[in-house]
């Protein structure tokens, strides 16, 4: 690994019971917190959090401590902190990692977020299907309220905090923050209108903020370190801080969660952290960067940035996969870090199945309250079938690309732009593919080859 | 034949309604207590979460229709979910459900003849790094080969 740097985030995955709080506190859980709540205001934790740079880790990038500050509660209003722990966006698989192994780390987080931002009570909304994680939350809070960090008095201090985890029930748009906030209320997780927006008026009608797990989870370390030496930890600081979870899942030979300084690139990532392809006669053909909704990167497209204003005029002629992995840098490059969990593709993918398996799960998790977005999302899987199945006309290229066009930006929520982008992404990187299956048609599925069928046979492919 | 909760699992909900400043919020986790004892949400679980929470039947039919983890009719007693999307497909996914269907006699959607399983299509569960997987009940089932899915089809069937 290029990066000969201890663990932080997650030192203490591989500690043995680190979800027992003798244990974790053995291994640094809660100094963070006592120092916080016992000896630092509010307003100086706000600006350590504001120093550090922290881009929001649920996919938007938003930075944690300028959202923070756009609450302004009114006489009489509460506010409310809402961990967001839905993780749902496809290839996304960071957060259960650290609810799993570490929750105190989440709870610390939450208890010195809810300080610093007048917070009384904090919901972790989690879903549905990660009944583990929800366990490993809810035995973490009992040791934790029974050790008195979480009540009425945490570490002595007269600042009471309550803490609960709340349970989805299995819908891909409770991870927008609106819909969650529906959901947590007890209603159909359908995204609200906004403005307003949840830090003016979210959880119960108050003033709310929500959060990425790994967001919070990233709090201690700001507070113990001091936001701008964590900030530092990253290649792209200061407007992108930090270290973070890396995923990486598909056609790699270790897939798995990593933490590594913000600004790795994705050749790192798929060649030193996943330990490169699967099949050594297989290179890489794309790579979905940062969860389903982020659009695809090609390998063997270079970067066009020869004008010396350029955001990415260092990377000028280099691949795609050269360019450092930050929110700033790949919003330039036409994608998204979104969720900074990648789906590897190597050279026996076909596109068009692989665009066709996401856009199924699209049409399938549309909440469907704005037109365009519910109809859109099966008029694409109704033409990639058309397409898939060889009854493909030649406008229909196009066709999905004017789908796309007119779901953008038409809709309550980001849900539809996230369809579309990475549709648009697909066609443009791989229009070849597409007019090709469009004359001679694809099988349905993504390929199911013998080489991965050997692979779940158990045989060395 | 009306449902109601045993006394203790009422006594859950009665702490979960502490948790938060109305009670409407506590319907999907109690949804949850409710699917847990009874297996799945009949009309009759409608009811009594209706009265108990003092919501009227067509908003907690609402709320159940919206998320796909309520099971609005019975199901097997065990529930397999085979995630088929992206990162699983791209590591043999397919071959999981084929030989699933195989081994239950039922297509995704159905429940075998026994009564023991029901095979459902899962979207993304949050575990692609360890693709291909299932989800059995409250468990996953990870880096799955067709011969480790046969040794945890055997342990099912062996236990309840
Ligand atoms: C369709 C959709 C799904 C989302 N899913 C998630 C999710 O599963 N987890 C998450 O943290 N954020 C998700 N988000 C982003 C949230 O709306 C929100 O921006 C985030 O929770 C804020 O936390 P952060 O600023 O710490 O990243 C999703 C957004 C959209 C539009
Ligand atoms: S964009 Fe799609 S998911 Fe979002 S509110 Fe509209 S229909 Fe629902
Ligand atoms: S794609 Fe199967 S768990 Fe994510």
């Amino acid at each position: 690994m290029s990066d000969d740097q201890k663990p932080i985030l997650t030192a203490r995955y591989g500690v043995a019971n680190a979800t027992d709080l003798e244990v974790a506190e053995k291994h640094g859980a809660y100094r963070a917190a006592r120092k916080a709540l016992l000896s630092m205001q509010p307003e100086a934790i706000r600006e350590e959090v504001k120093k550090a740079s922290i881009r929001g880790r649920g996919g938007a990038g938003f930075p944690a401590g300028v959202k923070w500050g756009f609450l302004a509660p009114k006489e009489g209003e509460r506010v409310y902190l809402v961990i967001n722990g839905d993780e749902s966006e496809p290839g996304t698989f960071k957060d259960r990692t650290i609810m799993n192994k570490d929750p105190h780390r989440l709870i610390e987080g939450i208890l010195i977020a809810c300080y610093a931002i007048g917070a009384h009570a904090c919901y972790i909304y989690v879903r549905g299907e990660l009944a583990h994680s929800i366990k490993s939350l809810d035995a973490a809070l009992a040791q934790a309220r029974a050790k008195g960090y979480v009540g009425e008095k945490p570490f002595g201090k007269p600042y009471p905090i309550e803490i609960y985890t709340h349970t989805g029930a299995g819908a891909y748009i409770c991870g927008e923050e609106t819909a969650l906030l529906n959901s947590l209320e007890g209603r159909r997780g359908e995204p609200r209108l906004k403005p307003p927006f949840p830090a003016i008026k979210g959880a119960f009608g108050q003033p709310t903020i929500v959060n990425n797990v790994e967001t919070i989870a990233a709090v201690p370390d700001v507070v113990e370190m001091g936001g701008e030496s964590w900030c530092n930890l990253s290649r792209l600081a200061p407007a992108d801080g930090g270290i973070r979870l890396y995923g990486i899942s598909g056609h790699v030979k270790r897939p798995g969660v990593y933490e590594a300084p913000v600004g790795i690139t994705m050749r790192e990532l798929i060649y030193d952290y996943g330990g490169g392809m699967l099949h050594d006669d297989r290179p890489l053909k794309g790579v979905i960067p940062g969860g389903s909704s982020t659009p695809v990167l090609r390998p063997d497209l270079k970067i066009d940035a020869k004008k010396a204003d350029h955001p990415l005029h260092k990377w000028h002629g280099m691949s795609e996969i050269d360019v450092p992995m930050g929110v700033d840098t790949y919003r330039a490059l036409g994608t998204m870090l979104g969720t900074c969990c990648a789906i590897v593709m190597d050279t026996s993918v076909n596109m068009v199945e692989a665009c066709r398996n996401l856009m199924r799960f699209y049409k399938h998790e549309s909440c469907g309250q704005c037109t365009p977005c519910r109809e859109g999302s099966g008029w694409l899987v109704d033409t990639l079938t058309e397409i898939c199945e060889g009854r493909g006309k030649p406008e229909d290229v196009h066709r999905l690309v004017e789908i796309s066009n007119n779901m953008m930006g038409n809709t309550i929520c980001a849900f539809a732009d996230g369809t579309a982008m990475p549709m648009l992404g697909f066609v443009q990187k791989f229009r070849e593919e597409f007019v090709a299956a469009v004359e001679k048609g694809r099988p349905l599925e993504v390929r199911h080859d013998d080489s991965t069928i050997a692979l779940v046979r158990g045989r060395a492919a | 034949m009306a449902f109601a909760l045993t006394p203790e699992r009422d006594r859950e909900v009665d702490e979960l309604l502490t948790h938060y400043p109305n009670k409407r919020a506590a319907l999907i986790p109690v949804l949850w207590i409710c699917q847990r004892q009874n297996g799945w949400v009949s009309p009759e679980v409608i009811d009594f979460v209706a009265t108990r929470l003092d919501l009227s039947t067509a908003i907690v039919k609402g709320v159940v229709t919206f998320y796909t983890m309520f099971f609005q009719h019975p199901v097997g007693s065990h529930v397999i979910w085979v995630c088929r999307t992206l990162s699983c497909d791209l590591r043999g996914a397919k071959a999981i459900q084929e030989h699933l269907e195989e081994k239950l006699g039922c297509h995704a959607g159905g429940t075998s003849k026994d009564g023991k399983f029901t095979l459902l299509k899962a979207e993304c569960l949050a575990a692609c790094g360890q693709a291909p997987m299932v989800q059995i009940d409250d468990d996953y089932h990870e880096n799955l080969t067709l011969e480790k899915l046969d040794r945890i089809l055997e342990s099912y069937r062996a236990g309840a």
